[in-house]
């Protein structure tokens, strides 16, 4: 046996097991989508995606689009105060406190949410005890708030990590100068040390997108009523209805909308190897 | 003047970090208060009674808890199993052996996680239904062996090739046959990655929903499905609680993975 024979047997199982448990099951949600009640191609599924569910693709880019670039902004403060903060104390309080939601799943980042964000729960419960808010004025914030603070709140740290990372290995000279000429730390972090990490901090970005495209139970736990995201949507369609024809078609519009975000970040690399 | 801002400067960082701290902090010490409060409702502020009686009633070995708590562990090793068995080979292959497209293969491994995954979900489990393996703990297993194999591939190949080539020449200069050398040399020396990424897998395991939700329900129970069931029957005590030991060994990990996962491995993840 050749080892070109021997490592395509090595790896066969494992291929077998995605091909088996991904590509086909993507191949069976394609065809069934694209399938009319009488068999032969049709778009009467995603007629009826769109008639029922239109508003809710709408509710899920805006939620999805929205903590992307909030868990941008806090990612990039995290890992801008890590790498060029000058207190000792705050960068060593912030290294301690920022990557704990990493690994905390998602489904127990919706329970802590849901109690925590609720009309009595502890944060408006805290509000009132500082004096920041009046009795009356809580809120419950169990609705697509919820959902944005949660996904922020679970994927900023990840963001965070590899953006820190990135920012460690810059040259520090560029950045010392740029100090040195006068330029404030903020000036620094957007326009010196920013530019040379935006790769990673857009990869990180692409695949927290996906993720709170995936995730089920966030939306479940965090905001019950409609409008809701699609995989909540997608969800009842087979749970209440069997109907794997509207289900599959509002998954080809999750895949097309993941598409999306990866086709920026593709165009985006394009533009930066084109440039001089 | 110049000390007047100083102080306002300090005083700044000072509030914004216990807001910082507030906000990562905060959610999880609400689901602490819920796992010990025995009566808790409005106007309170917190709980009127605390008590154990709900960790009682949780790890009482009749408890759903203690069941779920198996039926999560079983699966997650089962599916380490599956992953490792699948993922040494191929990982030796992609970093050691001469393999056509080899980036072609990687990126099919990787597939399954850069994919929305509630449509293919419900799809598997249509499948399996047909197969008849629906709301089995085979089911289950295979779902998140599938689900974790981008993992257990990438870190186990990245694993194997850090190790040094001429140690394995050596071992195969003085006589010893190939298998050997892998099982004596290759393998003890890329066992720290390998052991991560079954870390990894099991992780993944005992935290995965969605696909249990929809390929292991009614019959398969693991803990984020009592954890989800006790949310939305309102139950936040029995709810948080099974939160709290969801957290137990990812806080673990984070404290243990710098020790298996060396940064000369990290380095080569992906490459």
């Amino acid at each position: 046996m050749s080892p070109r024979q021997l490592a395509l047997l090595l790896i066969a199982p494992g291929l077998a097991l995605v091909a088996g448990l991904f590509l086909y099951p993507l191949c069976f949600s394609l065809v069934s989508a694209f399938t009319g009640p009488e068999g032969g191609f049709s778009l009467q599924a995603f007629g009826k995606a769109f008639e029922l569910y239109s508003g809710d693709v709408v509710f899920t880019i805006v939620i999805v689009v929205t903590s992307c670039a909030l868990t941008a902004v806090a990612a990039v403060a995290i890992a801008g105060t890590l790498t060029l903060g000058e207190n000792p104390w705050v960068v060593g309080a912030l290294r301690a406190l920022y990557r704990w939601p990493l690994f905390i799943p998602f489904i127990v980042a919706a329970q802590c949410m849901r109690t925590f964000l609720a009309k009595n729960g502890l944060m408006n419960n805290t509000f009132v005890s500082l004096g920041l808010l009046e009795p009356l004025q809580a809120a419950s914030y169990l609705d697509w708030r919820g959902i944005i603070i949660t996904f922020v709140w679970k994927q900023t740290p990840f963001v965070a990590l590899l953006l820190a990372g990135a920012l460690a290995s810059l040259d520090r000279a560029t950045l010392e100068a740029g100090r040195n000429l006068g330029a404030s730390r903020l000036r620094v972090l957007i326009e010196l040390a920013l530019p040379q990490v935006m790769p990673t901090l857009l990869v990180a970005l692409v695949l927290s997108f996906v993720t709170m495209l995936s995730v089920l139970s966030v939306p479940m736990m965090v905001a019950g009523s409609q409008p809701t995201m699609l995989t909540v949507d997608m969800a009842f369609r087979i749970n209440a209805y069997g109907d794997y024809a509207t289900a599959n078609a509002l998954g080809v519009i999750t895949y097309l909308i993941s598409a999306g975000a990866a086709i920026l970040y593709l165009r985006h690399g394009m533009a930066k190897e084109g440039a001089p | 003047m110049n000390r007047v801002a100083s102080v306002l400067r300090a005083a700044l960082a000072g509030v914004l970090l216990a807001a910082f701290a507030f906000a990562l902090i905060g959610p999880l010490a609400n689901l602490a208060l819920w796992s010990v409060a025995e009566r808790w409702y409005t106007p309170y502020k917190l709980p009127v009674t605390y008590g154990t009686r709900y960790w009682e009633q949780v790890f009482r070995p009749t408890g759903d808890a203690m069941a779920s708590l198996g039926t999560s562990v079983s699966i997650a090793v089962l599916t380490v199993v599956v992953a490792l068995a699948l993922s040494v080979p191929a990982g030796y292959a992609l970093a050691r052996l001469k393999l056509p497209m080899r980036w072609l293969f990687m990126i099919v491994f990787l597939l399954p996680q850069a994919f929305p995954s509630v449509a293919i979900y419900i799809n598997v489990a249509r499948i399996f239904y047909g197969l008849g393996i629906n709301g089995t703990v085979l089911g289950v297993v295979l779902v998140h062996a599938a689900h974790g194999l981008v993992y257990s591939v990438w870190i186990a190949a990245a694993a194997f090739a850090a190790v040094d080539r001429d140690l394995e020449l050596a071992a195969r200069n003085i006589g010893a046959s190939p298998l050997r050398t892998f099982f004596t040399v290759t393998l003890p020396l890329a066992a720290p990655g390998v052991i991560a990424s079954g870390i990894f897998v099991f992780l993944e395991s005992l935290d995965e929903f969605t696909g249990t939700f929809f390929v292991g329900v009614p019959q398969v129970t693991t803990l984020p499905l009592l954890l989800y069931n006790a949310a939305m029957g309102g139950n936040y005590q029995v709810a948080s609680i099974t939160a709290l030991i969801l957290l137990v060994p990812s806080v673990l990990f984070m404290l243990f993975i710098e020790r298996f996962l060396r940064a000369d491995v990290l380095a080569k993840v992906g490459a």
